[in-house]
Formats: structure tokens, C-alpha cells, sequence
């Protein structure tokens, strides 16, 4: 059977999202109990999570996530690592064996920090630095495969139930002032760690529930600007194309949204002049990446959550608060999993960005 | 007669019994094959004469009429088909360039109807245009690569010039002089009503018609008929014709016989004499020309029209277009061989050039391959003729489609391939006054927006059933096409998968 990036595999799913507008730290143990009451949602080929703020001890490095298949292919990596990186640490990430989750590859963490001398060279700056790389094992390494390569923060992904690979990756142990999660309900079964979610470039994650129409017209267009689709996921360009408008064309969260989730032609002319050239400037100079057909998201990003929906709002997602927490879940019952009195529970309409930040100087 | 003579290619059957002896279908051929006897009280009718336009057959009040395709034939032969035979036959007799008129009528591939789109299943839903917002505005020209800002941080929200469609479908080139009056006509009052664009095709711009400017492309080809500044002034943006899919490799040709009146004053050149555009532009014989003439027009339109180069699909279109997208080009528009004309050397027509399909395929990801896709937009045509195929170009790639066959048919127009001849029945490929009033431009526009109209709620069906609502998600959209028969070799040019993959 063909594997994910071999053939294109469409899936629904199951989100959530916490994040302490306070920066308090928390352990990923809320976010892993939050996916239970949204089970059904998942069938068990894909679970996982993204947490900010988890590696403060190595906060100016970048994290490097790794599945290898095989020793040798880890040893062959390294010393590519090496050519490019100072390797401040190497370890396992630690694991707990548990019988829900099986077939578990090398799963590896690096420390690094940009060889400036490299990136001189290449006359590129740190981040594209660190795509260009991952993008290159991702795409040429038989057996590696880079899933996470953010400033402290990191994903963790299996095949499995989220709920049992929260507790595989002992997600009880690290503390994050935020928490993204994902239960996958694939219509195939590559059995690929890799294809779960969160899909992460840089800082950036995503969790996603839905399955784009605008695929193919997305990742061709994206794919112009040096971006490989290895895997044939939404969730995968969908990524690519926020690393794109955020920090490639310098376009704000709040733009960003109106490119992906464009509102319709009849209510920009219902705006403004001043917005509605502005709303028609981004739809018609980015309309390759508007998305349509049903989607539901949570972007993560370094200090903040962005959750939105596709413009008719083909998907459910909630968002709630409680103090300094905000919560985003494709159901009410995942935030009364991490707060039983959260209030001010809304559904966002489709196509309004829903973005919390935290506190400037609090993470 | 002996050794010249043909046998008619078709028989005007009449059933006498039901002929009322109106005489309407002697009125209406201006290919004069009925004629009243008035000794025996019967029509007859020349059959040597008939084009089969089906405009006897259309008005004749108690369908007595049919046209049937003669039985008289030659001996079998499958290497010497009668349309060869013929041919031959008529070089023998007249030592001349044969000529047609239309599209390439050969059994081709048509690969439009070898791709099937897909449709939503349970993973995602389909959209129904009947309750939810369906999109198919487009906006062609050039987008900026990056973004700027202000000193205060705004967008900077100018756009190099755009040209609006409502919808992803133009109405292509054809000129005054080889249409009617009436029939731009049509096209002008239907384009304005439907927000669209038609084009004036290279004989210029008649003076009644710069009111519809807004909605007009004007086209200057090599042979630079009716071009002066309040020409290039009128239009919305400008195309430049480099070549036209029914004859790559050479200019426009438009008989004498079609010359007169105000045809010749729009088009500045004398009566009666034929206008034969030069093959090339003599001031381009290479791309660093073309890049001239694409700054002098925007100079001279002071940058606020997009300029079209439009050029037919040709073995190595994708470097030609990738030229033509770093020559200053705003729009590309690519003709496919089976593109129609008024008059072609036939040779050239059903010998020259590429299916459409396969260029666009070719061009659009060279210029993804390239980076540069944004640099330009790209327009098709040759032959589009369904809504079916205008969504199937826009998931290959193209951002809208142009289109004549169809709207020429839309107008009266039965293909019967003799446009060159000036004797269209219809009124729309003639300019004898008495043949071109019978083209009414109230109600040839009428059935124009109703075309596009009805095409429009087709797109927006397809989409909805894709779970698209929106025309651009669907550009370059591939993984919605799917190819049956093909070849690997047909797959991997166009891009797609094979059904069942």
C-alpha cells in the first residue's frame, strides 16, 4: 500500500487548542484529557499535539523533531546536521510503553543552532535557513523525517488515539503556556507517523479538521516559492502557505486570514472603500491561496493561537474562556473536559479569525 | 463540366407535398440554389450551388425542406478519402491555395473530452449555488510579487491594471469586416450586459462601437488595420496578435469582396482590396521586439490598459510563453489549432499547430516551474465549446477562456464553413447590407447573454459539486481532472491522473 506522500489521503478530525493569555505554564496533561469526549471524531491513524514554551532551557535553539526508520539512517542525518548546525543536544525523546501504540520509529531531538557561516554563505537569513534544511531531509532522506523545527516548542505525533499518544509522548512532563491537539479520522490507513498532525514549519503549527477543495490550486501555487509538498496533506500546505504570507510576505495574522478565508466579492462591496480595497487588493493578488471547501484550524505560532474556519463555515469549532485561559475545540465538550465552568462559549463565524495572544513579555 | 466537374457534396431534399411554394427560400439563399419556375409552379433547387447553412430549412414555414449529404461517392478508398480526392480535383482546376473557413473539422483528439472532473463524496461537502454564494469573478492581468507598506504600515493597495470579468469567459478576436456590423454589435451590447469582454479583432474599431470600450479589447495585429491613438484609447486592454490557432505562422486574411463601406474606413485601406496581414510583425522578429511594441502601446495607454499577446499553440509554446511573460506582457492568450477563422489556406488550418489543451497544460507549469505564473494571466481558447470544457481549462490552468465558435453559433451560425465566401446567410460573416439586416443585434445580444448566462450556472453546478465556491480555488486545480484513454505520455503533459487512480 502506498504511503502518505505517495498518494493524496483526505481525512476528518477532531481539534483543540488552550493557551494562557498569562503565559502560566501548564503540562500537556489538560490538552491529552480534552481530546477523550471527541473519540468518535478520530479512528485511531493519527494523534497529536504541539506545545509553546515547553524547552526553556533551550529557548534560542531550534528544536529538531525526527522520525528515522532505521540507526543507520540517523547516523547518516547527523553527520548532514553537522555540516549545517551546531548540535548543542542530541537525546531520545522519551516514551512511554503503552500497548495502545505500536510500530514506533527512531524518534529523536536535536538542539541547534545555525552555522552563520553557512547561512552566509547561502546569503539567506536564520529562518528560511532552517526550512531550507528541513525541507531538504524531508524531501531527499529516505527514512528521516524532520516533524517539528521551532524555537521551543515542539510537536508530537503518532498513529494512534491523541488521547493514548498524549500519554505515549508523556506529555504530562512538559509544561507550555500553550497546547494544540489533533485526532485524525484518515479514509485509508497509511499507517504513517509522519501524516499525523500538527504539521509544523519554524514556529508554525497547524491542527486541522477538514478537507480542502483548493488543494491542488494551493500547493501549485505554493510550491513556486521553494515549498515541497512531500506529503499531499491540507494540512501540510496549509502551513506552507501561512509561512508564506506571514513571514515571507510580512502579512499580518488578521490579512493572512482574509487571503485564506477571502470573504465573499458581495460583502467586501458592502465594507468601507478603505477596507474593501484593501480586502480586494489581498483576494486578487493572493486568490491561489484562497481555501474553500470545509475547513476548521488552529494555527500555532511563537506567543499566540489563531483558530479559523473556512467562509461558509462547513465545520464546527468553539471557542470559551475561563480566567486567563482561552480554549478552541471542534466541540463544546472538549473545553468542558478542560474547564468545566468556562464561559463565553462562542462559535467564530466562518472566515472571522479568532486570535489570542499572550501577554508581551510573558513567554 | 467533364473532367472539372464535382459532384454536390449535398441534396436539398424537398418534400413537394408539403411546399406551399412561399418562395422564402429563395429569398434567403444568397447562394441563389432556389429558383421558382413559374411555368411548372415548382421551386428547384442547384445543388452544386448549397453550402448547407440550414437557413432554407430553418425559415422554410412547413419544414419541406432538408439538406442531406450526397450518396454519390467515390470508390471506397481509406487511403483517398473523398474530401482529398476533391481537393485535388480543385487544385487541378484552379491552380490556387485552397481555402476554409472555421475550425479544424479533422477526427483529432479532442482532449477536453477525455478529462472528467470530480465531484465531492462524503469527506467533503458539495455546495449547492441554489442556497449558497458561488463565485466566478476574475480579474486578468499582472500581480505584484511582494507586498509593500507605507511609512504608517498600510498596504499599498495599487494593483497593475486588471480587467474584471464576471465571469471566466471573453468573447475572442473576431474583426469588422469578417463579422457583420450586427454581429459586433451583438457581442459589444452582450459583453457590456454580462461584464464581460469581446474583441475587436485586428480591422478596427467602427466609431458607433467606442461606447462599449469598457468592455472592449482592441487588437493590434501585424497588419495594423484601424489602429491609431483613439483606437488604442477606447479599449479596456490591448491584445496584440502574434498568431491565431487556425493559422500559426501567418497573418490575417480577409477577401476584397468583404472591403466596402465602412469596413474599409475602419479598417483605413481601400475598397474592394484584399487585406492580407503580413505573416510576421515587421517590427518584431524576435522577443526583444515584442517587448518593444508590448512598452510602446503601454506608453501609449499610459500604463493603465493590460496589454494581451496573444499567440497560437505551437510545439514549443512553453518557452514562447515564458518569453512572452518576461516581455512586460500582462496577459497571455494562447489559440489552439482547432481555433476558428474566416478564412484560412486550408493546409495550414488542418495541418499547423497544437491542441489547446496541451499547451495550456505545458505553458502553465512551465511558468509555475518558472516562479513567474503571477507575472501573467492566461486566456485559451481554440476550441472551447461547453461550460464542461471552460471548467476543464480552468482546473488545467488557464484563468479564463475566450471564446468565438460558440458565440458565433450563439448568433445564427450553422459551421457551415463558408465564411470566406461573404455570402453568410445568417448575417453574420457577410457585409451585403440585405444579408446583414437579418441578424437582429437586440435579439443576437439576447441570445448571447443567454449563452453565457446558462454557461455560468454550469461552472458554478461543477464547482458546487467539487466543493469549490470560489473560481480562483479551482484554477490550476488538476487533482479535479481525471483522464480516461489516455496515454502516460498524454497524462504527464496534461498533468492529471488516469481515472481510477
Amino acid at each position: 500500500m502506498e504511503k502518505e506522500g505517495q498518494i493524496r489521503i483526505p481525512s476528518g478530525c477532531a481539534i483543540a487548542a488552550v493557551i494562557s493569555k498569562e503565559g502560566r505554564r501548564m503540562t500537556g496533561e489538560s490538552i491529552t484529557e480534552a481530546m477523550k469526549p471527541m473519540h468518535d471524531r478520530s479512528n485511531g491513524l493519527g494523534g497529536g499535539f504541539a506545545g509553546y514554551g515547553i524547552y526553556p532551557k533551550y529557548k534560542d535553539l531550534y528544536a529538531l523533531h525526527f522520525f528515522f526508520n532505521n540507526r543507520d539512517t540517523r547516523k547518516a542525518c547527523e553527520a548532514m546536521l553537522k555540516e549545517d548546525f551546531e548540535v548543542v543536544q542530541s537525546e531520545i525523546i522519551p516514551t512511554r510503553t503503552i500497548k495502545e501504540i505500536t510500530d514506533k520509529p527512531i524518534i529523536w531531538r536535536y538542539f541547534v543552532s545555525p552555522l552563520s557561516s553557512r547561512m552566509s554563505a547561502l546569503q539567506i537569513d536564520e529562518k528560511e535557513f532552517v526550512v531550507r534544511c528541513a525541507m531538504k531531509i524531508n524531501s531527499t532522506v529516505k527514512d528521516a523525517y524532520v516533524f517539528s523545527c521551532g524555537k521551543n516548542m515542539g510537536t508530537f505525533k503518532a498513529v494512534g488515539f491523541p488521547e493514548d499518544v498524549g500519554r505515549f509522548y508523556q506529555l504530562d512532563e512538559y509544561e507550555g503556556y500553550s497546547w494544540t491537539a489533533h485526532g485524525r479520522y484518515p479514509t485509508n490507513t497509511p499507517g504513517w507517523w509522519g501524516g499525523a498532525h500538527p504539521f509544523t514549519l519554524l514556529d508554525y503549527s497547524i491542527v486541522h479538521n477538514g478537507e480542502i477543495s483548493s488543494y491542488d490550486a494551493n500547493r501549485r501555487f505554493i510550491e513556486m516559492f521553494g515549498y515541497k509538498c512531500t506529503l499531499q496533506t491540507d494540512t501540510e500546505v496549509i502551513t506552507y502557505i501561512f509561512d508564506y504570507l506571514l513571514r515571507r510576505q510580512g502579512l499580518s495574522l488578521e490579512e493572512a486570514a482574509s487571503v485564506v478565508a477571502a470573504p465573499f466579492w458581495s460583502t467586501i462591496a458592502g465594507r468601507d472603500a478603505e477596507t474593501a480595497k484593501k480586502l480586494s487588493y489581498l483576494r486578487t493578488v493572493y486568490s491561489s491561496l484562497l481555501i474553500t471547501g470545509p475547513f476548521s484550524i488552529v494555527l500555532g505560532f511563537d506567543g499566540g493561537l489563531m483558530a479559523l474556519n473556512d467562509r461558509l463555515k462547513l465545520r464546527s469549532m468553539v471557542t470559551g474562556e475561563k480566567d486567563d485561559l482561552v480554549f478552541i475545540a471542534s466541540e463544546e465538550a472538549a473545553i468542558r473536559v478542560m474547564a468545566q465552568d468556562a464561559v463565553n462559549i462562542q462559535a467564530p463565524a466562518g472566515g472571522e479569525p479568532f486570535i489570542v495572544r499572550v501577554k508581551e513579555g510573558k513567554y | 463540366m467533364g473532367i472539372e466537374f464535382l459532384y454536390p457534396e449535398f441534396e436539398v431534399v424537398r418534400n413537394d407535398a408539403r411546399c406551399i411554394r412561399c418562395r422564402v427560400c429563395e429569398r434567403q439563399c444568397a447562394n441563389e440554389v432556389h429558383t421558382y419556375d413559374e411555368e411548372g409552379h415548382v421551386i428547384l433547387s442547384d445543388d452544386a450551388k448549397c453550402v448547407n447553412c440550414q437557413r432554407c430549412v430553418s425559415l422554410c414555414p412547413t419544414r419541406a425542406l432538408k439538406i442531406v449529404k450526397s450518396d454519390c461517392t467515390f470508390r471506397e478508398n481509406a487511403n483517398w478519402q473523398p474530401d482529398t480526392i476533391r481537393e485535388i480535383y480543385k487544385q487541378a482546376n484552379s491552380g490556387g491555395v485552397l481555402l476554409s473557413s472555421m475550425g479544424n473539422p479533422k477526427p483529432l483528439p479532442v482532449y477536453w473530452d477525455k478529462i472528467l472532473i470530480n465531484a465531492s463524496q462524503v469527506t467533503n461537502p458539495s455546495i449547492d449555488p441554489l442556497r449558497e454564494p458561488m463565485e466566478t469573478r476574475v480579474f486578468l492581468g499582472k500581480k505584484p510579487g511582494v507586498m509593500e507598506r507605507d511609512e504608517n504600515g498600510n498596504l499599498k493597495t495599487e494593483l497593475p491594471p486588471q480587467l474584471e470579468l464576471s465571469m471566466p469567459v471573453m468573447f475572442s478576436a473576431m474583426s469588422y469586416g469578417s463579422i457583420s456590423y450586427n454581429a459586433h454589435a451583438s457581442l459589444a451590447r452582450a459583453s457590456k450586459e454580462l461584464g464581460i469582454y469581446y474583441n475587436t479583432g485586428e480591422g478596427g474599431l467602427h466609431e458607433d462601437f467606442y461606447v462599449y470600450g469598457p468592455n472592449t479589447i482592441v487588437q493590434v495585429a501585424s497588419g495594423r488595420f484601424g489602429v491609431h491613438k483613439e483606437y488604442l484609447e477606447a479599449g479596456a486592454a490591448v491584445e496584440i496578435k502574434m498568431g491565431q490557432g487556425a493559422k500559426p505562422g501567418i497573418g490575417g486574411h480577409l477577401p476584397g469582396t468583404k472591403i466596402v463601406g465602412d469596413v474599409s474606413r475602419t479598417r483605413m485601406i481601400p475598397e474592394g482590396s484584399d487585406a492580407i496581414s503580413p505573416a510576421p510583425h515587421h517590427d518584431i522578429y524576435s522577443i526583444e521586439d515584442l517587448r518593444q511594441l508590448v512598452y510602446s502601446l503601454k506608453e501609449a495607454t499610459e500604463y493603465k490598459k493590460p496589454i494581451i499577446v496573444k499567440v497560437a499553440a505551437v510545439h514549443n509554446i512553453a518557452a514562447i510563453a515564458s518569453g512572452v511573460a518576461r516581455s512586460g506582457a500582462d496577459i497571455i492568450a494562447i489559440d489552439g489549432f482547432r481555433g476558428g477563422t474566416g478564412a484560412a489556406p486550408t493546409r495550414i488550418r488542418d495541418n499547423v499547430g497544437i491542441p489547446i489543451e496541451l499547451a495550456l497544460a505545458v505553458v502553465d507549469k512551465r511558468l509555475r516551474d518558472e516562479g513567474i505564473r503571477n507575472n501573467v494571466s492566461l486566456v485559451v481558447g481554440g476550441s472551447i465549446r461547453s461550460a464542461a470544457d471552460v471548467v476543464k481549462a480552468v482546473a488545467l490552468g488557464a484563468d479564463a477562456c475566450y471564446i468565438a465558435t460558440a458565440a458565433v453559433l450563439a448568433l445564427g451560425c450553422h459551421l457551415c464553413r463558408t465564411c470566406q465566401t461573404g455570402k453568410c446567410n445568417w448575417g453574420i460573416a457577410t457585409q451585403r447590407p440585405e444579408l446583414v439586416k437579418r441578424l437582429n443585434p437586440d435579439i443576437g445580444s439576447e441570445r448571447l447573454v443567454n449563452l453565457m448566462t446558462a454557461w455560468n450556472h454550469e461552472i458554478k453546478e461543477l464547482m458546487g459539486g467539487m466543493g469549490i465556491n470560489s473560481i480562483e480555488a479551482l484554477r490550476g486545480n488538476r487533482l479535479m481532472l481525471r483522464g480516461v484513454g489516455l496515454t502516460e505520455k498524454e497524462l504527464e503533459i496534461l498533468g492529471i491522473s488516469h481515472a481510477g487512480e
